[in-house]
């Protein structure tokens, strides 16, 4: 409780800095703790692997992606996507021809299911893949979207 | 600021699952503005849920996930009646956070 309260004082007064001009803002993007930069910013599946610690990822029956064969909207395509692996710590959720292919990870908490749902957007038709990390192995599903309207605003 | 998070959390035999509507712009920086400006990036970077004091989702967001996210997840451990606490932090530094019963 101490620390959320710690984080949320923090945060706001770290907040009214940047309002008040004294730290630039450009100074907080990409800075909530636990926010992998590198892993945001990197372009392709096996350089999102490298940047989240691991060597390399293997296509898994274990791994399921669900998502559209054809997106009509490219700003709103629901994906889910799960792990049947157990030991499964984190799920995350790359398109590959977006500007920077990692759209979202989820950690997998004891207790946690290693099963989400969420909505992302698309650039143009890709590739989309759901990456579990189970014990320091990575292993994936792919699945080929075909966008009609992109979604990045292009 | 924004809007609250719209939590909808219900419980069958030992798993609880939780679909919530997340109210962000989410812009994810490669948007033109009407005037052809770039519209900077701002969007959700973490967030999570906590059920009787124990994180049972946390997330990283970049700037593809959509405006108004969407978020499914599950979890064991939980029972009806507790409360699902969910909260996030932006890259501007904004916060919000947003409880629920689960049903």
């Amino acid at each position: 409780m101490k620390r959320r309260q710690f984080i949320n004082h923090g945060t706001t007064v770290l907040g009214l800095a940047v309002s008040a001009g004294i730290i630039p803002a450009g100074a907080f993007a990409q800075s909530a703790t636990g926010w992998n930069k590198t892993a945001f910013e990197a372009k392709s599946l096996a350089d999102v692997v490298k940047a989240l610690g691991g060597a390399s990822a293997t296509a898994s029956n274990d791994i399921v992606l669900n998502a559209p064969e054809i997106a009509e909207n490219g700003a709103v395509v629901r994906m889910s996507f799960e792990s049947k692996m157990p030991g499964t710590t984190m799920l995350a959720l790359l398109v590959e021809k977006n500007p920077a292919a990692m759209s979202a990870s989820f950690d997998v908490p004891e207790g946690a299911i290693a099963n989400f749902a969420t909505n992302v957007k698309m650039g143009q038709t890709s590739n989309v893949y759901a990456l579990a990390k189970v014990g320091d192995k990575y292993f994936y599903a792919m699945k080929e979207v075909k966008v009609t309207l992109g979604g990045c605003g292009g | 600021m924004s809007d609250p998070m719209r939590i909808r959390a219900s419980v069958q035999g030992d798993i609880t699952t939780v679909r919530a509507l997340v109210s962000h712009d989410m812009e994810s920086g490669q948007r033109k503005d009407a005037a052809g400006n770039t519209v900077p990036a701002w969007h959700i970077q973490n967030i999570n849920a906590v059920v009787n004091g124990k994180t049972v989702m946390n997330a990283y967001w970049g700037p593809s996930v959509s405006k108004n996210p969407f978020i499914q997840f599950s979890f064991k451990g939980a029972k009806s009646g507790d409360k699902i606490v969910m909260s996030w932090v932006d890259t501007k530094g904004d916060k919000r956070s947003d409880e629920a019963a689960i049903a």
